[in-house]
C-alpha cells in the first residue's frame, strides 16, 4: 500500500469515535439517498405498472392524457378507423376506472378495474396464483390480487362481491400487482368492465394498437392521428414517461423525494467536511512537517484525499447493506424500494463526490501551514 | 576545500511588522562547505532558529540571497522552495516530529516517498537508514514505543535516507540526557564525513562542541564570530560582510 494511503487510513483509523461519527454520518447520509432515489424508482415503476405489461405498441388515448389512470374517454367507434389504417395488425379496447366494491358485510372500497379483451391477451392479469385467465370468461368473473384480501373480504377462488350492484366472483388470485393509490386492481373481462365502471358501450379509455411486422411506427403514429383530432398515439415508453413524469412531478411527489436525497446530501457534506476539517487540524503537525521535509502540496493533498476516498468507500459499503436490508424488507410492499446496479452506481460516484468536496475545506486548511512552524512546536 | 553546499550572502531577515517589527538577522554571509559538521550556537533569541529556516528554504530572505547546491533560492514560491528541500536537505527537530501512527520503519520510508520513491528498494534504504543509527530492531515499532534518544535516531534516520546535500538539526539534543545526546552528535558527526555533505546543528550545549569542525557564534541576529574544531575562541567580526 502506497505510503499516502497507509498515512491517511492510520490517521482515519487513530480517532476511532471521529472515525464512528464520520461512519455514522456518511451512512445516514447515503441511506437516506439511496432510499429516497430507490422510493423513486419504484413508485417510477409502480405507475407505469399497467402500460409495461400491456402487449401494445401504441397507445391511442385521448389529447391531454395525463396517466393510465386518467378518466378520459374515446369515441368507440374510432376502432374502425384505426383497424383500417395501414399497417395495423389489431385494435383492442381497454377500459378503466376506479369503482365501488362491496364486500359480503356490506362495507364498500374503492378498486380500480381494469377490463380487457382477454381472448386477446391485452393487459390480462399476470403471477397469477390460483385460476387462470381464461376463467375471467366466465360471468361475473374478475381477478384480484391475494395481498388485498383484508380490503376486499376475499381469500380463495369463489368469493363473492359486489361492484356497482353487480354479482362478482373471484376467478383468479394473482400475488404483488399492487397500486400505488392503494386502491386495489380488478381485472375483469372488457363487456363486464363497462357497467362496473359506467362506461357505455360508444366509450372507451384507451385504444392499444399492435402493428404488422414491416410496418413503420412513426409512419402508422401519423396516419393514426389524422381519423381524429382528439386523439394522441403513444408509443408504450412515451405513455409511460407521460405517466411518470404526471405522478412524479405533476404532484410534487418526485420533487419531495429529490428533495430529501438532496438533504441526505448536504448533511453528508457538512458532516465529513467538519470531522475531515478537524482531523487535519489535529494533525496539522504532521502535515508541517511533511512540508517542511519537502512534500509537495500534492502529496499533502494526496492524503486528505484518500482519507474522504476511504471514508467514501467504507461508507458506502456499509450504507449498500442498508440498502439491501431496506429493499428486501420493502420488496412486498405498496411502495417498494428499487435499487438497480445503475443507481448503486451513481450513488457510490454521488459518495465519492460529496466526500471530496467535504476534503476542500481540509485542504484549504493545509494550503495555510506554514513549514517554519515545525521550529516552534 | 569542498565546494560550498549553502551559502548565505548578505541575508537580513525582518518578521512582523509595524511596532512589533523584528530583525531577526542582519547581513548575514554564511557558507556551509561537504565533510563538515557546523555548530551554530547563540542564546536564545539570536536568531539561530530563524537563520536555520532561512538556509533550510522555509523563510525566504528579506533581503539578501541564499544558494543551496548552487540553486539561488530567490524569487522561488512555496513549490520551488519545498523542490529545494526535497531535493538537497535534511531536517532535524528538536522535537523529532515523527508520525505517530507511522512505525519507524514507515517514518524514514516517508521522507522518500515524499521524493516519489516507492516499493521494495525504498523500503531497503529506509531499513538501512535505521541501521546506520543503530536501530535496525526497532523499525516495526512505534514512536510512542521508543525512548526520546531512539525517536531522535529515527529522526536522523530520516533525514538522511535520502542522502541530502545539508542536514539541517536544530536543537536535535535539547529533549534528551547528556548521554543521549553525545549519542547523537556522534551519529551527526559520522554523517558529516561524507564530503559531498554539510550538516549544520543548532545547539545550546557547550558540552557537544568536540563534534564540531567549525562552530559559529550568532547575537542579536549577527554572527559574532567562528572558531575551528574544538580549539580557540571565537574570533570578533571587524566589519560587516565578513563572511565565515
Amino acid at each position: 500500500m502506497p505510503l499516502n494511503v497507509t498515512l491517511a487510513s492510520r490517521n482515519l483509523f487513530h480517532d476511532r469515535l471521529r472515525f464512528v461519527a464520520t461512519m455514522v454520518g456518511i451512512v445516514f447520509s447515503v441511506v437516506l439517498v439511496m432510499v429516497q432515489m430507490g422510493l423513486y424508482l419504484g413508485f417510477g415503476q409502480m405507475v407505469t405498472k399497467m402500460i409495461d405489461h400491456a402487449s401494445a405498441d401504441l397507445w391511442v388515448v385521448r389529447k391531454g392524457t395525463k396517466c393510465f389512470e386518467d378518466p378520459s374517454l374515446l369515441d368507440a367507434n374510432l376502432h374502425r378507423a384505426l383497424s383500417g389504417t395501414a399497417g395495423v395488425a389489431r385494435v383492442s379496447t381497454l377500459v378503466i376506472g376506479f369503482s365501488d366494491w362491496k364486500l359480503s358485510s356490506g362495507e364498500i372500497t374503492p378498486v380500480f378495474v381494469v377490463g380487457s379483451d382477454l381472448a386477446q391477451d391485452v393487459l390480462p392479469p399476470w403471477n397469477i396464483t390460483q385460476g387462470s385467465v381464461k376463467d375471467l370468461t366466465a360471468p361475473g368473473a374478475v381477478a384480484v390480487d391475494l395481498s388485498y384480501d383484508q380490503r376486499l373480504g376475499v381469500s380463495k377462488l369463489g368469493d363473492k362481491a359486489d361492484i356497482r350492484g353487480h354479482s362478482v366472483r373471484v376467478a383468479a388470485l394473482t400475488e404483488g400487482i399492487r397500486s400505488f393509490t392503494t386502491t386495489p386492481y380488478v381485472f375483469t373481462d372488457l363487456g363486464r368492465a363497462r357497467p362496473y365502471v359506467g362506461v357505455p358501450n360508444n366509450k372507451a379509455s384507451y385504444f392499444l394498437i399492435k402493428l404488422k411486422p414491416d410496418a413503420n411506427i412513426e409512419t402508422v403514429r401519423h396516419d393514426l392521428l389524422q381519423t381524429s383530432s382528439d386523439i394522441e398515439a403513444l408509443t408504450s415508453q412515451q405513455f409511460s414517461d407521460r405517466s411518470r413524469s404526471f405522478w412524479l412531478f405533476g404532484t410534487g411527489a418526485g420533487a419531495a423525494l429529490f428533495a430529501g436525497a438532496l438533504l441526505g446530501v448536504i448533511v453528508g457534506t457538512v458532516i465529513v467536511a467538519q470531522t475531515l476539517y478537524s482531523s487535519t487540524k489535529d494533525h496539522i503537525d504532521e502535515f508541517a512537517t511533511l512540508r517542511a521535509i519537502g512534500s509537495s502540496n500534492r502529496y499533502i493533498y494526496s492524503v486528505i484525499m484518500y482519507q474522504a476516498l476511504i471514508n467514501a468507500v467504507i461508507g458506502f459499503c456499509l450504507a449498500a447493506l442498508i440498502g439491501y436490508a431496506v429493499v428486501r424488507a420493502t420488496s412486498a410492499g405498496a411502495l417498494p424500494v428499487v435499487i438497480t446496479p445503475p443507481l448503486l452506481a451513481a450513488i457510490f460516484t454521488l459518495t465519492i463526490a460529496m466526500c471530496v468536496v467535504s476534503a476542500l475545506t481540509a485542504i484549504l486548511r493545509v494550503l495555510r501551514i506554514d513549514p517554519v512552524m515545525v521550529f516552534t512546536r | 576545500m569542498s565546494d560550498a553546499i549553502m551559502a548565505a550572502e548578505s541575508v537580513s531577515k525582518v518578521l512582523g511588522s509595524g511596532a512589533g517589527q523584528v530583525h531577526a538577522l542582519k547581513d548575514i554571509n554564511l557558507t556551509l562547505r561537504g565533510g563538515e559538521l557546523t555548530m551554530l550556537m547563540g542564546p536564545s533569541g539570536s536568531g539561530k532558529t530563524t537563520l536555520l529556516s532561512v538556509l533550510g528554504c522555509m523563510l525566504a530572505p528579506t533581503a539578501g540571497t541564499v544558494q543551496v547546491c548552487g540553486q539561488s533560492t530567490e524569487g522561488a514560491g512555496a513549490e520551488k522552495l519545498a523542490a529545494i528541500r526535497r531535493d538537497h536537505i535534511g531536517f532535524i527537530f528538536q522535537n523529532y516530529h515523527l508520525f505517530p501512527t507511522l512505525t519507524a520503519g514507515e517514518n524514514v520510508q516517508l521522507a522518500l516517498d515524499v521524493r516519489g520513491q516507492r516499493g521494495r528498494n525504498a523500503r531497503s534504504k529506509a531499513y538501512e537508514a535505521l541501521a546506520r543509527v543503530g536501530l535496525a530492531h526497532k523499525i516495526p515499532s512505534y514512536p510512542g514505543e521508543l525512548s526520546g534518544g531512539e525517536q531522535q535516531r529515527v529522526a536522523i534516520a530520516r533525514a538522511i535516507v535520502s542522502d541530502p546535500s545539508a542536514i539541517l538539526a536544530d536543537e536535535p539534543t535539547a529533549a534528551l540526557d547528556g548521554a543521549n545526546g553525545q549519542s547523537i552528535l556522534s551519529i551527526l558527526a559520522a554523517t558529516a564525513r561524507d564530503p559531498n555533505r554539510s550538516v549544520l546543528v543548532v545547539t545550546h550545549d557547550s558540552r557537544l562542541t568536540s563534534f564540531a569542525n567549525r562552530i559559529i557564534t550568532i547575537e542579536d541576529g549577527r554572527l559574532t564570530g567562528e572558531r575551528r574544531g574544538s580549539s580557540g575562541t571565537p574570533k570578533l567580526l571587524t566589519a560587516a560582510g565578513d563572511g565565515y
